[in-house]
């Protein structure tokens, strides 16, 4: 058996002729298709028999490969697996005990411990130390969120080039059908239950960031799952409602933009010695900390979008109603 | 304070802002935003490397009111400068003259995406070569990692989506490898900004159990880094990621993404671990060895190729393990070696990988060298710039290439012995593989077929750029003092 494909060469093996291989090479060629694939296959029917065919091609091709190269590649990856283990294994034990510091070693977290609360004015020093003291890491970490997204929205969002066929479009209609018909199933009513509580939750664990444990990634999260649960139960048609394709951006551009203005903001005063006119409130306080509360939700709701973007973009090829 | 210290601050957040923005904007509007916003881009780190220069020291900025060991920082001397131009200038060209086929691989509903996963992917180089913080380098090379699997999944063939799956994996166990030398640094150091970082790896380095940790720590680091940037056992991602992506993309992918994981590698070596620390440990030795294989196994396969875009892509393994061989000889003159051979190829490969499609295109739409016969006649301007970086690959005198081969053979007649002859040999075969493939593909495009044919003439958006990148590979090549003598400022500056 080939786990990992190591020739990359597969173009250059000769491709037996005959007109059931033309499909699958322009699809892998590229060459030909600058429209849709889609549009050369007359009938379902078509496209998968060509499909079975090229996997029957595929898989011979697989096993007249040689063998010892593959016993050869087994060894290899299983010995440098168990080397790279060793070593780490190796590197540990030298590593400072558990408690034995030295000194210089812990001159940050020091500070970060004793004079984290009145400098930043969070209780929750966790919060503190990632939306200001470490702002800038936090700035790039949520926009990796954004960029997952927009990655996944390349892939599955429907287009001329990637188009569902019919079965997959019975599927999605039929679980629409299927929960507008059943109404009383007992996930909908476990979910009905859950729901209100889920998203105060949510918004309790957004809001208290800089008092309690939680904060924007935790928060959204939850609030995600949320929209999840509601999706899986009512079906897409009551999520639609909220979100949009168009409120789905919004929501992503507001949060992210008036993440970037507010810390570029603070980074610009911090670093010419300018006062930043934010204030710290009373520390404990629902609003204290400075920044941190606005930038916990734009983070949150950036978070929520993104998680049901993603079980939105699996399910359906869309984010909001199918166009 | 001088308002131009604000200057990488400003290109990181407004790129990250400008990835948000693109979203929201028609294709079209994305990419005019895109061309106007990088033109600014490039003034202002047009402006920081000349500040840089005038004042002849390097600058950190404090991002946020907490100083150096408990807040982040960013760091501008005159290498990360010249760098970031060399960043900026080669992505608005690729943006350049790659429109018309953005236009055409990727379908219409998603070209606003593509330019806002291109923005993003700006963000990422600028924040990972300002950098003074390496955690900060971790993130953003996260954002690099996934953007550069976005913009070659874009063109949604089925060959780019399983060239993305293969580069993606590669590319998270190099993040994962990353990660793990940057917790081991942090362990033992208990900082992540690279000043503080350096002085307790200084002290550190004395002791022999702290060692032991410092170089797995950095092994660990080197090999994450080379898998991402295509070192020679790990280079067989490379033809599918780049031959087959949206020329733009295949541009930025080759000259931009993976230069700067090298440069990141560089600066670790040089502020992290420090130079002196770095050239005893044995993993320079390593590099060196794999640099070479490298050399002679890309050019290799870019012998054996059918397709000239996967030439071009397995041509780039080779230049890969002529920077690493740089990093190998060790010394300041091998580090500007390695420096300067990453601008010379940046500028030389992104050309080539925008010039391919237009050959094809004349050609029936097809990469393969049996039906690329003539087609340099056919179209004569993408034929006179797919020719001239590829003298400069082979390394003609007065093209880059040649300047950076050069500095490669002095900075091993510097280190002497063994290392020299093994360098010379190496050098010599792998000129004469670059010029067999290289020659042999120009002989194909120029050798006419049928006379018939009309000839296609080209617009400005391919012209211009074009021969934006062909006047600083020239400019490389004839005052390739004054770039190595910049180079050499920036490496002063950054101990």
């Amino acid at each position: 058996m080939k786990i990992f494909d190591l020739n990359f060469d597969v173009e250059e093996e000769p491709i037996p002729d005959g007109e059931d291989h033309d499909l699958l090479e322009n699809i892998m060629d590229g060459e030909e298709v600058h429209d849709s694939p889609r549009e050369k296959v007359k009938t379902e029917k078509e496209y998968y028999r060509n499909y079975v065919r090229s996997t029957q091609w595929v898989q011979k091709l697989i096993l007249t490969e040689n063998r010892g190269f593959n016993v050869f590649y087994f060894s290899v990856a299983v010995v440098s697996c168990v080397l790279l283990i060793g070593m780490l294994l190796f590197t540990i034990s030298y590593l400072p005990r558990y408690g034995v510091e030295n000194p210089e070693s812990i001159l940050v977290v020091k500070r970060y411990v004793e004079n984290g609360l009145q400098e930043t004015g969070a209780v929750n020093i966790i919060s503190g130390i990632i939306l200001d003291y470490r702002a800038f890491d936090t700035l790039g970490e949520s926009h990796v969120l954004f960029t997952a997204l927009m990655c996944v929205t390349v892939l599955l969002r429907r287009d001329s080039k990637n188009m569902r066929t019919q079965y997959e479009d019975f599927y999605t209609i039929r679980d629409e059908k299927y929960h507008e018909l059943y109404r009383e199933s007992i996930m909908k009513f476990v979910a009905a239950v859950l729901l209100p509580c889920l998203l105060l939750y949510g918004a309790y664990v957004l809001l208290n960031g800089q008092i309690s444990p939680g904060g924007g990634f935790s928060g959204g999260a939850v609030l995600g799952s949320g929209l999840i649960i509601c999706a899986a139960a009512f079906g897409f048609r009551s999520t639609d409602r909220v979100i949009t394709r168009k409120t789905a951006n919004l929501i992503a551009f507001f949060s992210l933009g008036f993440y970037s203005f507010a810390k570029g903001y603070v980074f610009f005063t911090g670093a010419n010695g300018l006062e930043n006119h934010i204030p710290k409130g009373t520390p404990g306080a629902i609003l204290s900390g400075g920044l941190i509360l606005p930038l916990d939700i734009a983070v949150g709701l950036v978070v929520a979008t993104t998680m049901f973007g993603f079980y939105s973009l699996f399910r359906r090829g869309s984010i909001g109603g199918n166009k | 304070m001088d308002f131009i210290r604000n200057f990488p601050m400003f290109s990181v957040v407004l790129s990250l802002f400008s990835g948000v923005l693109c979203t929201m904007l028609s294709g079209k509007k994305a990419r005019i935003y895109t061309i106007i916003y990088e033109c600014i881009l490039l003034v202002m780190v047009a402006a920081v490397l000349r500040y840089t220069v005038v004042t002849g020291e390097a600058f950190t900025y404090v991002l946020g009111e907490f100083p150096a060991p408990w807040g982040n920082e960013l760091r501008a001397g005159t290498l990360e400068a010249s760098i970031a131009v060399l960043f900026i200038a080669v992505m608005l060209c690729a943006v350049l003259a790659g429109q018309h086929y953005v236009r055409k691989d990727i379908d219409e509903s998603k070209v606003n995406i593509y330019y806002a996963i291109l923005n993003l992917m700006t963000a990422a180089l600028m924040a990972m070569t300002w950098t003074n913080d390496i955690f900060s380098g971790y993130v953003f090379l996260e954002i690099l990692t996934l953007t550069s699997c976005g913009v070659l999944i874009v063109r949604e063939i089925g060959r780019t989506t399983l060239a993305a799956v293969r580069y993606m994996i590669l590319n998270l166990v190099g993040s994962g490898l990353f990660l793990l030398g940057v917790v081991l640094l942090y362990d033992i150091t208990g900082n992540l900004l690279m000043v503080p970082m350096q002085r307790e790896i200084a002290m550190l380095y004395q002791d022999p159990g702290a060692r032991v940790v410092l170089i797995m720590a950095t092994g660990i680091l080197t090999i994450g880094l080379s898998i991402k940037s295509g070192l020679f056992p790990f280079h067989y991602w490379m033809p599918d990621t780049y031959g087959w992506a949206t020329p733009t993309s295949g541009a930025v992918l080759s000259s931009l993404v993976s230069k700067c994981y090298i440069f990141l590698l560089i600066k670790i070596y040089w502020r992290v671990i420090g130079i002196d620390i770095f050239t005893d440990m044995p993993i320079r030795n390593v590099l060196f060895v794999l640099g070479l294989c490298g050399m002679v196994f890309g050019s290799l396969s870019a012998i054996r190729a059918e397709n000239i875009n996967r030439m071009v892509a397995f041509s780039s393994a080779a230049q890969i393990g002529y920077i690493y061989m740089g990093i190998g000889l060790g010394g300041t003159a091998g580090f500007t070696a390695a420096v300067f051979h990453i601008m010379a190829h940046a500028v030389t490969k992104s050309q080539l990988f925008l010039t391919t499609p237009r050959l094809a295109a004349v050609s029936g739409n097809s990469l393969r060298f049996k039906n690329l016969q003539g087609c340099a006649l056919r179209d004569p301007n993408a034929g006179l710039f797919f020719l001239l970086p590829s003298l400069s690959m082979i390394g003609i005198p007065i093209f880059a290439g040649f300047s950076s081969k050069l500095f490669f053979a002095m900075a091993a007649a510097d280190r002497g012995g063994i290392k020299l002859i093994l360098v010379m040999l190496v050098l010599a075969a792998s000129s004469l593989l670059n010029a067999l493939y290289f020659m042999r593909t120009l002989i194909r495009i120029y050798t006419p077929s049928d006379p018939s044919n009309e000839r296609v003439r080209h617009h400005l958006d391919y012209n211009i750029p074009m021969t934006a990148l062909t006047l600083a590979n020239l400019a490389m090549g004839l005052f390739s003092g004054v770039f190595a003598a910049l180079i050499g400022q920036g490496f002063s500056m950054f101990n």
